[in-house]
């Protein structure tokens, strides 16, 4: 049996197919498995590495490298707050201890009810906007603590639709296989001489 | 001195409320380039790019058009582009891949056209979520344009583009450890030389790996003319950069100004681009480009944003990121936090590195937090030493990639320049920053 769900198993199989090696699929593979689970089950481990061609301790070994991704339950909502020298300038240390007082955690914790996940992350790409703080990958932009309290009491009260619960990293799938089909990309193409015959006459 | 009034070249849609868009992308000469490179031939194409001297917008600053001229001849090549931008305090690349992810991806299909490469791969930084929408958003509509697959724009020249995901590492920045992550390894750097990644790449196939940056150049190179791009800045610096300014400035963001005819000054004080310092005070030190690059000072000002001119001072301009510091900035914990990215980031695969990261961050640790001995201070520049020997800039390696002799930078920089305020941690045992 599958521990991807039929429609998660599909779209794995699509992502595979737009690989010119299959085990290149294996950290967006990964992302899906978080995207249904949370976090990365030795079940689907196994299930990624058959589907990629390699071992399970492959898979592990790749998994335990990078921060993004989780082999134990994380919070629905993974508060990430930069402390690295920008956000350290702009008081980032004191946003993370503040979000760690508020939520009663420390980073690197979940709170109790399994809704959040605090973390200390290293810089986050937005400097101009410090410090910075991402809920589950996405740029927040609460720079002062008041601002960090309102996001955290929406999150609890479920206001903040706009962000998906933790794993769902990118909601926008691939539309194309890894080559178009023939016919589709000849019915585009007499779209464009048609748009370009009419901009032109 | 004055700001000099250069065409915006990649930041030119960022004003547009829609500048992700693909309308907006059309309505703006999007493609003009790509159409003009598909008529002409791939060396006439890659003439151009050295004809402009573009330098790699992702650090290492190597002339991408050389890096071309390396690839291997082979049936199969790839290109790679890097997206994982990481290195602490730079934010352009975000930029680029959130307000106009069109332009990426027709630089992307310049660059495959010239190097006759029929797949290519975006590989965006994990914890981009929005950049990764719009990425593949782009790429879906471009499809659906006729800019990507089969036969683009009736040249009989076909593209596959791959959006991929990282998934946390900062290491995955360097170009072999980030051919491996796209391998679904861990990312571990590859020896090198003898084999870079343009004979053996990804696959083991030969593979040019360019920042997006450096891609996103290439629409305007191609519309414009190379001569045009290097006719901006001076050579070897041509053109305009992406310098993202962060830190004590009132006006911390992304700017794009000529290369070289503009300096350290004019970016941080002038009133159009940083503004000067947000909280009064004087310049303690600036970090010119990224973490890994040695610190500059006031006397450092009027050096021109070049590369060479850069390099001239002891430092780099490396990713175009800059830090500036006051003079309420606690030197020591700037150089431990600094330290602690490193030593969280490094992948374990070289001894030096590996261990002698830990080992500072400790020790750097314990002088912030007063606990320190007088000794640390020698003990810290030889455990650097141990890692870059001597010292020097630029900087000998004892490991795999630069990672390693990164680290030494900035904990240099703190040690030789602002010794008094470790003696005054020591001595009070605290840190008078509180």
């Amino acid at each position: 049996m599958s521990a991807f769900s039929p429609e998660m198993r599909t779209r794995a199989e699509q992502l595979v197919a737009v690989y010119p090696q299959r085990r290149s699929a294996l950290i967006p593979l990964c992302h899906l498995a978080q995207e249904q689970e949370g976090y990365l089950t030795e079940a689907l481990m196994i299930e990624i590495a058959e589907l990629t061609g390699v071992t399970p301790a492959e898979v592990r070994g790749t998994v335990t490298f990078y921060d993004m991704l989780h082999t134990e339950p994380v919070g629905r909502y993974v508060v990430s707050v930069c402390t690295n020298i920008a956000c350290l300038l702009a008081g980032g240390q004191e946003m993370l201890e503040h979000a760690e007082g508020k939520l009663g955690i420390r980073a690197g914790g979940t709170t109790q009810d399994g809704r959040f996940t605090i973390e200390e992350a290293e810089c986050l790409a937005d400097c101009d906007i410090a410090p910075c703080v991402q809920v589950n990958s996405r740029f927040v932009r609460t720079t002062t603590t008041d601002a960090l309290d309102s996001l955290i009491d929406e999150l609890s009260s479920g206001d903040r639709s706009d962000i998906p619960p933790h794993g769902t990293l990118i909601r926008v799938q691939r539309s194309v296989g890894l080559v178009a089909d023939p016919k589709e990309v000849e019915a585009q193409r007499t779209k464009v001489r048609l748009a370009d015959s009419k901009a032109s006459s | 001195m004055s700001v000099t009034d250069a065409p915006k070249i990649v930041t030119q849609r960022r004003h547009y409320d829609d500048s992700f868009t693909q309308e907006r992308f059309l309505a703006t000469g999007g493609y003009d380039g790509a159409r003009k490179a598909l008529k002409m031939t791939p060396p006439e194409v890659c003439a151009q790019v050295d004809a402009a001297s573009l330098l790699g917008r992702g650090g290492a600053g190597f002339p991408a058009g050389r890096k071309w001229s390396m690839l291997r001849k082979a049936d199969l090549a790839y290109l790679v582009i890097n997206g994982d931008e990481s290195e602490p305090a730079t934010f352009k690349d975000h930029l680029l891949l959130e307000s106009d992810p069109h332009q990426l991806i027709e630089g992307a299909i310049i660059a495959s056209f010239a190097l006759q490469v029929n797949q290519a791969f975006i590989y965006v930084r994990g914890e981009f979520a929005l950049g990764l929408e719009r990425v593949q958003q782009a790429v879906n509509d471009a499809y659906a344009y006729g800019a990507l697959g089969n036969d683009i724009f009736g040249s009989g020249f076909s593209l596959d583009l791959v959006v991929h995901p990282g998934a946390g590492a900062y290491i995955c920045g360097e170009e072999t450890s980030l051919i491996e992550s796209l391998e679904g390894k861990r990312g571990f750097p590859r020896i090198k030389p003898p084999f870079f990644p343009a004979a053996i790449g990804l696959y083991g196939e030969p593979t040019v790996v360019n920042n997006v940056e450096t891609i996103s150049n290439l629409p305007w190179i191609i519309s414009n003319g190379g001569d045009a791009f290097a006719a901006l800045g001076e050579t070897p610096s041509t053109g305009t950069r992406l310098f993202a300014l962060a830190g004590h400035v009132k006006n911390p963001g992304v700017f794009e100004i000529e290369m070289v005819k503009n300096t350290f000054r004019d970016l941080i004080f002038d009133p159009s681009l940083g503004g000067g310092l947000s909280r009064g005070g004087s310049l303690k030190a600036f970090i010119p480009g990224g973490v890994s690059a040695p610190w500059l000072y006031e006397e450092h000002l009027d050096i021109p944003l070049g590369q060479k001119q850069v390099d001239d001072a002891g430092s780099m301009l490396g990713s175009g990121s800059i830090v500036v510091m006051d003079s309420n900035t606690c030197m020591v914990r700037a150089a431990w936090r600094i330290t602690k990215f490193f030593s969280k980031e490094s992948c374990g695969q070289c001894t030096p590195c590996r261990e002698g990261s830990g080992w500072l961050e400790r020790v750097l640790y314990r002088l912030e937090h007063g606990e320190g001995r007088i000794e640390d201070l020698d003990l810290l520049l030889d455990l650097c030493d141990n890692i870059s020997p001597g010292l020097a800039w630029p900087p000998q390696q004892t490991t795999i990639c630069v990672l390693g002799p990164s680290i030494p930078s900035s904990i240099h920089s703190a040690i030789s320049r602002f010794r008094d305020e470790f003696l005054t941690h020591i001595k009070e045992g605290a840190c008078p920053h509180g």
